[in-house]
């Protein structure tokens, strides 16, 4: 096979373990907390550069694998060392080194127990989270899934808040439970595709009806549980709530991306006709994400379960946007995740310098923050506004794209036709500016009446520090989208050909209820 | 000939540079330097705007594309500027009341602790609004659509430890958002169904796309694309534009700064509806209904708050309900295919408008922030420069000549008349004519209870009653002759009803030949059948508001005591102003936040959490691993009891498989 490499060297390798490496260099080396705090910060710094040859070096014009690295593993089972980034995968490993950085930067002074191992957690959590990412096998991709785990399960559950434990299980449990199905989906493909583990192997097998529709249910609970979509995204609220401020930052930022990610790597182009057949249900979910969640987050009374709610709302736009199959709305949802993972970053970054100050959450124990502190005020303004997709922030981006190829697509086997739902999905347009704006006025505006808000400083420099890049990133994404579109352009063009395109011979193609599928493009000719 | 893009660009730029510059480093440049760069800024982007609305006078326009935004598939969206006769109007209008509205921000928030804030945000506004109107596609009018609307809400809320002011701005940004939600599902479907969000691209498909009949459906309903396209649009435009019943955020607004209120709530953003559905006259012109419900969304709105404003008592409520009241008159003006007296209503509102907003302002800025004109009265003598200059705009805005609304008042009335849409030109033509009534009542009610009538000033407020500093009589006086003056400067230039051709718009505006009022009323001029009602009836209904109101308020008298106890019922109904926002509160706001917490506390936690994991997963396995579990129960005959039953049925099943 020949390997698409253009460095021609194991960059991706490189991106994975160093973080790993350099925990064990932290465990071992490391005197006092000072010295861990700053290794732990010099090792994510020099992951984040080692990761940013793959943005300068990516092709954008072809959808294929690059920076691929091919490596036999477990020879009996076929399976294998097998890495490489496309359009989609590559702007997350991006994200997560950079993330990383801002993580362990907003840990410096609130995290003060057990710091040496809080950082080896967030340094392991980082290799993991690239793995998934950078993984073309499927048992490769199922072992950092799972590895995952167990840095966020310690996360949450060490330095996590009261009602710790309770968070911590529930996490658990669900995406245990979720990927028990993936590990099921997984073996059953391999023993149908004539044994192998390989992805792009199986994107390419053709699965009968019958085979892909389980394969498809298997995927999509392990990946409805991590979006979250309703009705499995109860975890969510509690394990944010519970996490330490980091730890929802990464969880928002990049946990819940994973979902939606497995729906683009696996079930999409390994099973595009089940796809095909369960979008009414996928539509029907993600605009109870979209409508319901929102009215839900409205009501909350905590600031971190708003904002986690209104993660679960914002993700119904990617699920909505992965399943309409046209080429906007399916970049709409990759922008949209990436643009989630600055946006929901910082708004939970800027509850943690609140909590970090007033060590509640309550709404209603804050009030009129605005006067004493102004900058952290504005700062939190520019991260609501884009929460609410205002234009000029790379929400909007994100969004409109996914209502313009929502409003455009043609899916079959939906009742009404996709129009009104990209009309229902944009009634967030409202809801968003209800619950993001209401919360903003009962915790910045007004006057004091709490005594405990005038004591709280504005924010320090290192807090700045670690929200400038996110806003540049928004607004620059907002304005000047062209970069990170270009990245997934070939990509997505080949994943919506890969989902329209059926694995079917003609006559089960028409016995699996005519889903005779099209790729959206303009042909109006009514609804 | 073409304009110089250097010098477009530059228009927008300036005001935006200057917002960031004194927004970031505001509280280094101190106060004095601040309001100089922001006041040059704009001061320079007006010039430049009045030279290029000479140039396009003679004829010059612009179209280009500076910047692609997005690009996915067969989806482009650029960013660019379309400049003809329209724009310039709009360019003028925006950057002239904006200049005076800087200049007048330095005398009235002289003191206050964010004034440079305060700039930032105002020079801010006017990029946004002049990008609102100079961009060549829907995606440009919508974003500068939501950033004057954030611009807004920032300025709403801008004494943000007043409970009434944040209050104000969440609900004008909540209610501005129901109405982009309707801009933005037009955007969907024009995209759709044109593949392009270029105006002229779209406006060149028209014809094609007429041709193909498209419609839209749900269930059994069908509605025409053209038509769905033009009242979702139009939604957007109630939302900013404030009309019934979108209309309840703008009298709220008055929580913020009065420069603002002039700038914001009267002269510009809220006129931006208006303006779009001109700019989008060549998609309007072909749906009958689109027309209609924008004739009757108008006419309604023009008649319901001018109601409203019969009794209120703050000073800017009453100017506030005036507002969304002439709105409502240019989009009757739109309504009826009159766009270009739409406009030219527009600009003179924004004349005499700003002129009674800024003069208000003056007022309260005189009385120590009291608004409420019971507690004014024979301020004349104190303040005449105020006195003589709202007397201006209060005679315009009733729409008396020769002042500048009676030009453009007059025309929209004419243009209604004349126009045969059935029962909706007839309503509109009815609804518009009784407005005047009241404009003219309400108007010189507040300027008499203000400046006449007897003198209720509080005594501690006494002695601090003076005339206001000449940075904001300067601007009074400035737009008191723009007031003045461009009612029949506008008449003229602008050459409205046409002398044979299109008038000053050309093509910028289009209106179908079957539609347009303004030949109507050219016939009839010509053949002077037009009669003295048509011609002298707005004049007659503006002379009857103002003698009721010099009866009742030019001197005390209890006859405004006792028309409010002959129908009481109807005076409570227009002080809780037609009830609009109890009815939202009970069917929008509170059966939200009852789903909310339903779906939260019930759905969520209640049924999800407690019932399903809880109850179903973790009970079924607690219990399963607790029935389990005994089985280690530890004693040794137990498990020696249970290897016999296993061996007997090992041996069993050997025998009897075998």
């Amino acid at each position: 096979m020949e390997l698409n490499n253009a460095l021609g060297m194991p960059i991706l390798t490189i991106s994975i373990f160093l973080p790993t490496l350099g925990a064990i260099a932290i465990w071992l080396l490391a005197r006092n907390d000072q010295q861990v705090r700053w290794g732990a910060l010099a090792v994510s710094v020099a992951t984040f550069v080692v990761t940013l040859p793959l943005l300068f070096s990516f092709d954008t014009t072809t959808a294929h694998m690059q920076f691929e690295e091919l490596h036999p593993w477990i020879r009996s089972f076929h399976v294998n060392y097998h890495l490489g980034v496309d359009g989609i995968s590559m702007p997350f490993i991006l994200l997560t080194s950079m993330l990383t950085v801002i993580c362990i930067v907003s840990a410096w002074e609130c995290i003060t127990t057990r710091v040496r191992e809080y950082m080896i957690a967030f340094l392991v959590l980082e290799t993991t989270l690239i793995g998934v990412f950078a993984a073309l096998d499927a048992v490769l991709f199922y072992f950092f899934w799972e590895a995952m785990l167990i840095p966020m399960y310690l996360i949450i559950g060490i330095w996590g808040g009261k009602n710790r434990v309770y968070a911590t299980i529930k996490f658990f449990l669900y995406t245990f439970a979720g990927s028990v199905l993936m590990l099921l989906a997984l073996l059953a493909m391999y023993f149908k595709a004539g044994h192998t583990f390989s992805i792009l192997d199986l994107m390419a097998y053709p699965f009968d009806f019958t085979w892909q529709f389980w394969i498809w249910i298997g995927f999509f609970v392990a990946f409805a549980v991590k979006v979250p979509m309703w009705p499995v995204h109860t975890w969510l609220p509690d394990a944010h709530t519970e996490a330490p401020t980091a730890g929802s930052v990464i969880l928002a930022g990049i946990l819940l991306k994973m979902g939606a990610y497995g729906f683009l790597r696996f079930s999409l182009p390994i099973c595009p006709d089940a796809s095909q057949y369960f979008v009414p249900m996928m539509v029907g979910l993600s605009l109870i994400a979209v409508i319901y969640i929102s009215l839900v987050a409205m009501m909350q009374k905590d600031m971190k379960r708003l904002i986690a709610y209104s993660s679960i709302a914002h993700m119904g736009f990617v699920t909505l946007g992965t399943f309409m199959f046209t080429q906007q709305a399916m970049e709409g949802a990759v922008v949209n995740m990436i643009s989630h993972g600055f946006v929901a970053a910082a708004l939970f970054l800027c509850v943690g310098v609140m909590y970090d100050r007033l060590h509640t959450r309550e709404i209603a124990a804050y009030g009129g923050v605005v006067n004493v502190m102004p900058k952290f005020a504005l700062v939190m303004m520019i991260f609501a506004m884009a929460n609410v997709a205002l234009p000029g922030t790379s929400s909007f981006i994100g969004e409109i794209m996914v209502l313009l190829g929502t409003f455009n697509a043609d899916p079959a086997g939906l009742a009404t036709s996709a129009k009104w739902v990209a009309i229902a999905a944009a009634s967030s347009v409202i809801l968003s500016a209800c619950y993001m704006l209401w919360m903003y006025k009962r915790v910045i505006f007004g006057d004091i009446v709490h005594d405990s808000v005038k004591s709280m400083p504005d924010i320090s420099c290192r807090e700045l520090g670690f929200f400038l890049p996110l806003i540049a990133l928004v607004i620059w994404m907002g304005l000047y989208p062209t970069p990170v579109l270009d990245l997934m352009h070939a990509t997505v063009a080949h994943l919506v050909d890969q989902v329209s395109t059926s694995k079917l011979p003609a006559a089960e193609l028409l016995s699996a209820g005519g889903s005779a599928i099209m790729p959206g493009g303009h042909h109006p000719a009514g609804m | 000939m073409t304009l110089s893009s250097t010098e477009l660009l530059t228009i927008p730029l300036l005001p935006l540079l200057a917002s960031i510059v004194v927004g970031l480093f505001g509280k280094r440049l101190q106060n004095s330097l601040s309001h100089w760069i922001c006041c040059s800024g704009v001061v320079v982007s007006a010039l430049l705007s009045v030279h290029v609305f000479l140039q396009v006078a003679d004829g010059a326009s612009f179209y280009g594309n500076f910047w692609t935004w997005i690009v996915s598939g067969d989806l482009v969206v650029p960013i660019g500027m379309m400049i003809d006769q329209l724009t310039a109007v709009m360019m003028i209008t925006v950057t002239i009341v904006a200049a005076c509205v800087h200049v007048y921000t330095i005398g009235y928030m002289h003191g206050d602790p964010g004034y440079t804030r305060f700039f930032s945000y105002i020079s801010g506004f006017t990029f946004s609004m002049l990008v609102l109107v100079m961009g060549n596609s829907f995606f440009t009018l919508f974003f500068g659509w939501e950033a004057v609307g954030l611009v807004s809400y920032l300025l709403i809320g801008f004494w943000f430890k007043r409970e009434s002011a944040t209050f104000a701005a969440l609900k004008a940004f909540i209610v501005n958002r129901v109405g982009d939600f309707g801009f933005a599902i037009g955007i969907l479907a024009v995209w759709y169904y044109f593949g392009t969000v270029e105006y002229h691209e779209v406006f060149a498909q028209m014809p094609a796309f007429l041709a193909r009949h498209y419609s839209l459906g749900f269930m059994d309903w069908h509605v025409s694309a053209i038509t769905f396209i033009c009242l979702a649009l139009f939604v957007g435009a109630m939302g900013k534009s404030a009309q019934v019943p979108l209309h309840v955020w703008l009298p709220d607004s008055m929580e913020g700064p009065t420069p603002i209120s002039a700038l914001i709530h009267a002269a510009t953003m809220v006129t931006a509806g208006i303006f779009m559905v001109a700019r989008l006259s060549p998609m309007f012109e072909y749906s009958e209904t689109a027309l209609a419900v924008v004739t009757v969304v108008g006419a309604l709105t023009a008649f319901i708050c001018a109601t409203i404003g019969l009794v209120q008592n703050d000073i800017k409520r009453v100017i506030a309900y005036s507002t969304c009241s002439q709105l409502g008159y240019m989009f009757v003006a739109c309504g009826v295919s009159a766009y270009g007296v739409g406009i030219f209503h527009l600009m003179t509102h924004a004349w005499f408008k700003g002129l009674l907003f800024l003069a208000a302002g003056s007022v309260i800025h005189a009385v120590m922030a009291d608004q409420d004109i019971r507690r004014m009265g024979q301020l004349r003598s104190y303040m005449p420069i105020t006195y003589i200059t709202m007397l201006v705009g209060a005679l315009a805005l009733s729409g008396v000549p020769p002042f500048a609304g009676f030009w453009s008042k007059d025309l929209i009335i004419e243009a209604a008349s004349v126009r045969h849409m059935g029962w909706v030109s007839e309503f509109a033509y009815w609804a518009l004519l009784f407005g005047v009534i009241f404009t003219a009542f309400y108007t010189f009610r507040m300027f008499f209870l203000t400046f006449h009538n007897s003198d209720r000033v509080p005594a501690k407020t006494k002695p601090h009653l003076h005339e206001s500093p000449k940075v904001i009589t300067v601007p009074l006086v400035i737009l008191a002759v723009g007031a003045a003056l461009t009612g029949w400067w506008g008449a003229d230039i602008l050459n409205l009803p046409g002398e044979g051709g299109e008038g000053f718009f050309g093509h910028s505006i289009f209106v179908l030949q079957a539609h347009n009022p303004m030949l109507t009323l050219e016939e009839i001029e010509l053949n002077h059948s037009g009669g003295i009602w048509l011609e002298m009836g707005a004049l007659i209904m503006a002379a009857i508001g103002i003698g009721l109101a010099w009866l009742m308020y030019y001197k005390p008298s209890d006859l405004p005591a006792k028309v409010a106890e002959s129908f009481p019922g109807m005076h409570r109904f227009l002080l809780d102003k037609w009830r609009f926002d109890e009815l939202y509160w009970r069917i929008f706001v509170l059966p939200a936040r009852a789903i909310g917490s339903f779906l939260w506390q019930k759905a969520d936690l209640a049924f999800i959490d407690r019932g399903i994991i809880h109850g179903g997963v973790i009970d079924t396995i607690a219990t399963a691993a607790g029935r389990l579990r005994q089985m280690q129960s530890g004693f040794v005959y137990h498990y020696a009891y249970a290897m016999v039953l296993g061996l007997f049925g090992l041996v069993t099943w050997l025998m009897v498989g075998n």
